[in-house]
């Protein structure tokens, strides 16, 4: 029998990091940090993702319909977690099925 | 501006890359894809769907947690090498990209036209670079010991960090938005404390592997028993 409790106990982990996201530093990170202090920052453009139709869903990493901003990012960062999880698992699923291909 | 306010780590957003940098990282990204798909579909492993879909996950979920680095700046970590270590270079960078295209179009962070730059920063050069340099010093330094794991680990987490930084100050001075002798040292300089996090952050994965379950590692150290799977 194999044991893949593993999988289980990695997507709980997972699942957690996302959810105490609210509790990261709001500092401006490296990149932004640079581009800040040497002035270039006004190069940015509004995202062409806003063009999107999840930007009416995600306004970042917040849940638009919930108003917590901290429980936004909880749910944003779950559900971002599990639509990655969904994507590489549907991948390696495809790339199996080529794989057993004669 | 403002809306600089939504984007984490060393993700380029939209205006900062020219057309010409924009092309040329769009096309290196899009046969990097193209090669990944092709390798991970041949060298293809039976544990490699869940570990794929884990790995992927917990990296996404990871880059959310920005911890704080001196001067009211912030890092986290970008999880390029850990994708290699576990997954390999190819499959690895998969991982990568999918977390990319997921913050990119789901999430507004990264912008659409940096997309390329952006795997080819923090996918490509960690999962690649930093994969063969943990290698390089693992199998150089004896492959037995938890220490040489880590050091092998921590300085090649380190490394695809700096790299990146390097990376992006070429892009952005290549597209005029910055000179490079002014962002060169100014992205090394926050990146090196950055790094130490990745480091810290990806021994501490990689040690919890080694000594749970060291099969999952892509390169396996020798004292691990062969399971049926």
């Amino acid at each position: 029998m194999r044991d893949n409790r593993w999988v289980l106990f990695a997507l709980v982990f997972a699942l957690g990091v996302a959810l105490v996201s609210p509790l990261a530093s709001p500092n401006p990170d490296g990149l932004n940090r640079v581009a800040e202090d040497y002035n270039f920052q006004q190069s940015e453009i509004p995202s062409w993702t806003r063009q999107l139709p999840f930007y009416s869903l995600f306004e970042g990493y917040a849940l638009r319909s919930v108003s917590d901003p901290a429980l936004a990012k909880s749910v944003a960062g779950f559900l971002g977690t599990l639509v990655v999880l969904g994507g590489t698992w549907g991948l390696g699923v495809y790339l199996r099925a080529r794989n057993r291909k004669p | 501006m403002g809306v600089g306010l939504l984007w984490l780590g060393m993700h380029i957003p939209d205006g900062f890359l020219s057309l010409p940098v924009t092309a040329l990282t769009y096309v290196l990204a899009v046969a990097l894809v193209f090669l990944a798909l092709r390798q991970t579909e041949q060298a293809y492993a039976d544990k490699l769907v869940p570990l794929m879909g884990v790995s992927a996950a917990f990296i996404f979920a990871a880059q959310m947690i920005n911890f704080p680095v001196l001067g009211g700046t912030s890092g986290h970590l970008l999880g390029g090498t850990l994708a290699g270590i576990l997954l390999g270079p190819w499959a690895g960078t998969l991982a990568m990209v999918v977390v990319f295209i997921v913050q990119t179009l789901l999430f507004q962070d990264g912008g659409l036209t940096a997309l390329g730059a952006n795997i080819l920063n923090m996918g490509l050069l960690g999962t690649f670079i930093g994969y063969y340099l943990y290698r390089t010093v693992r199998f150089t330094l004896g492959d037995q010991h938890w220490w040489v794991m880590a050091l092998a680990t921590g300085f090649a987490s380190w490394c695809s960090v700096m790299l990146a930084a390097v990376a992006v100050a070429l892009q952005l001075s290549w597209s005029g938005t910055v000179v490079l002798g002014v962002v060169l040292p100014a992205m090394l300089v926050v990146h090196s404390l950055i790094g130490i996090g990745e480091a810290v952050l990806t021994v501490a994965v990689v040690s919890f592997l080694w000594r749970t379950r060291p099969d999952l590692l892509f390169d396996p150290p020798p004292f691990t028993k062969k399971e049926l799977t």
